[in-house]
């Protein structure tokens, strides 16, 4: 089986500062893959080097093809989709409007079907119908983040990025978006995660690896990462305080 | 100045004013998508007027060759970038815009001109020949410099305006044309003489914005074009190209550069130079608007047409000077009411 992502030597710089070394990382078809690390580590820097946001150098490949020069609308049409840290969405305009963007690349490719998508992404947020007509500069913190989720997913993704979805959430919100996130597995969607909250994020994860420091410190099946001496007083010790 | 030469004044004002609107929003849908301050938007005017003024006289307009020269070299430009990156997908779509497009319409136009079609149809073509302008315009010029500030934009945008005011006066000549009124109809309102043109014109104007408005918010492109105005980023995640984007801000704005100067055509005598400074009116409009705000943008331009024609009438020599600096202090409030937009938005 190919993978559904595979990066290799991947190295980013900003400037001459370089944020990521020689990163290898592979996304299994149908899986959930999380990246853990400290704050700084260069987390958000590989997603954004994996959508195109950023130039970088070594090999990405995406079922077996090789996209690191494809230009990010062209990923997202291939079936990347990234729900980015800073959410990205549009303020000003509803959130209807920003649901129905989601689905622009499957639009410009000749997809008719906007209106049904965006009513199985009202199911999936019941919320999100009820401020369908809210401007997305209004919404809570959690309504944002179910708003950008919903705008990754209107786009059918095959592989899903995101980007500390818990960030800034209240407790019973974050619980709500990890269920949703394995829903979306069950759905088939191959979905990499990038968290702080290690413990959430090894619960749900088949495979995890640690980023510090711009390098893949540690990598290994999710189970055996959280018995891990070294990543429970690192990173599960600090969870657990929250 | 009695009642009856300040309702003339007003009836003038609202004409010009209205076509400062169009140019307005054009502007401002340029500067919000491609942050350029897009000050070479006159010569699209310019060339709408001119093509028309020439295709009356039974001759195919200079817009032809300016099409297919700036054409030519758009299609150059993207077959060096597909040579270099080795990626030849793209080439296809800008053989068409930039060759094949001009071709046609440059055949339409030298097989019509003879033959003097009747006056919607040279108005079509005229409008024809100059829209795809605006796309090869912003592949040739601002294309390449999509992450450079709004000043080094506002520079190019300088330099942009003299190449066409200099092509314009190659291919048009110096003389100054107008074009007949499109109709000798006339309407008495209360006291008022209103001529057909100035219907038309306002009419005209108020179909566009209300079709540009609907644009915006019925479809999904014209989402897409404020969603690259207010998040690039996010834009981009959800598969909208900034260059697309750029192109079809750019081609709405020769539409309505065109459409204004064929509207004003047989108001005002159009020299290859005009339309800078009508331009820079519906700029004036979209900087009361600061930058941010169609409607006011919109009244703005409506208010600059009504001061315009208040000061023509009371010192001609000096209306520009009137109308440009009575501004200041209108902007000086505005700018001090609103918020500075800075370059990039953050949330
Ligand atoms: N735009 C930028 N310019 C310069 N340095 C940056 C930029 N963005 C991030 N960095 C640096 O790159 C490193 C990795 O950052 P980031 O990818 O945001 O880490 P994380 O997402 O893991 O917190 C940090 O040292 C950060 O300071
Ligand atoms: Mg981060």
């Amino acid at each position: 089986m190919t993978a559904m992502l595979e990066a290799r030597d991947l190295a980013v710089a900003y400037g001459k500062v370089e944020a990521l070394h020689k990163v290898a990382l592979t996304v299994p078809e149908g899986q959930i893959v999380t990246v853990i690390g400290p704050n700084g580590a260069g987390k958000t820097t590989l997603l954004a080097a994996l959508m195109g946001l950023l130039p970088a150098k070594g090999a990405i490949a995406y079922q077996g093809q090789s996209i690191v020069q494809l230009p990010t609308e062209e990923r997202v049409a291939l079936g990347l989709s990234l729900v980015p840290e800073k959410r990205e969405l549009f303020a000003p305009m509803s959130v209807a409007d920003n649901l129905a963007l989601g689905g622009f690349a499957r639009y410009r490719q000749g997809a008719r079907d906007l209106d049904a998508k965006r009513a199985k992404v009202y199911e999936r947020f019941p919320r999100l119908l009820e401020r369908a007509d809210q401007l997305a500069g209004t919404l809570s913190g959690g309504e944002r983040q179910m708003l950008a989720l919903g705008r990754a997913l209107m786009a059918g993704p095959k592989l899903l990025m995101l980007d500390e979805p818990s960030l800034g959430l209240a407790p019973r919100i974050v619980q709500e978006i990890f269920r949703i996130i394995v829903g979306l597995k069950d759905l088939g969607v191959s979905i990499l995660l990038v968290e702080q909250n290690a413990r959430a994020a090894l619960e749900v994860a088949d495979y995890g690896y640690v980023l510090e420091m711009g390098e893949i410190a540690l990598e290994g099946p999710a189970g055996d990462l959280a018995q891990n001496p070294r990543i429970v007083e690192t990173y599960l010790g600090l969870a657990e305080g929250h | 100045m009695n009642f009856d030469i300040a309702l003339l004044l007003i009836q003038d004002g609202i004409v010009n004013g209205a076509l400062y609107a169009l140019l307005a929003l054009a502007l401002l849908l340029v500067f919000a998508v491609s942050r350029v301050m897009f000050v070479a938007q006159g010569e699209f005017v310019t060339f709408g007027a001119l093509s028309l003024a020439v295709l009356q006289q039974g001759s195919m307009p200079g817009t032809v060759w300016l099409l297919l020269i700036l054409g030519g070299l758009a299609f150059l430009a993207d077959l060096a970038v597909a040579w270099k990156t080795k990626r030849w997908e793209g080439l296809r779509g800008s053989a068409l815009l930039n060759l094949a497009l001009p071709i046609l319409l440059g055949g339409l136009a030298y097989w019509l001109a003879p033959l003097k079609p009747p006056l919607a149809v040279q108005v079509i073509l005229a409008v024809a020949l100059v829209v795809p302008l605006g796309p090869i315009v912003y592949r040739l010029a601002f294309q390449p410099l999509a992450n450079a500030s709004v000043l080094v934009l506002l520079f190019v945008a300088v330099a942009v305006h003299y190449a066409l005011l200099g092509l314009g006066l190659l291919f048009f000549g110096a003389e100054g044309w107008r074009t007949p009124a499109f109709t000798s109809f006339r309407v008495s309102v209360g006291p008022m003489l209103v001529s057909g043109q100035s219907l038309l014109v306002i009419g005209s104007s108020a179909v566009l914005i209300l079709l540009l408005t609907l644009f915006f918010n019925r479809t999904l492109w014209g989402k897409a074009l404020r969603a690259t105005a207010v998040n690039r980023v996010g834009a981009r995640l959800v598969g909208i190209r900034t260059e697309a984007a750029g192109r079809l801000a750019f081609a709405l704005t020769a539409l309505f550069g065109a459409l204004s100067g064929v509207l004003i055509s047989p108001i005002t005598t159009i020299y290859y130079d005009t339309g800078f400074l009508i331009a820079l009116k519906g700029f004036v409009g979209t900087a009361i608007g600061a930058m941010v705000s169609y409607p006011i943008a919109a009244l703005g331009a409506l208010f600059v047409g009504l001061l315009e024609s208040f000061a023509s009438f009371e010192a001609s020599a000096l209306k520009e000077v009137i109308v440009f600096s009575l501004l200041i202090p209108v902007l000086l409030w505005r700018s001090l009411k609103t918020h500075h937009v800075g370059e990039e938005e953050e949330e």
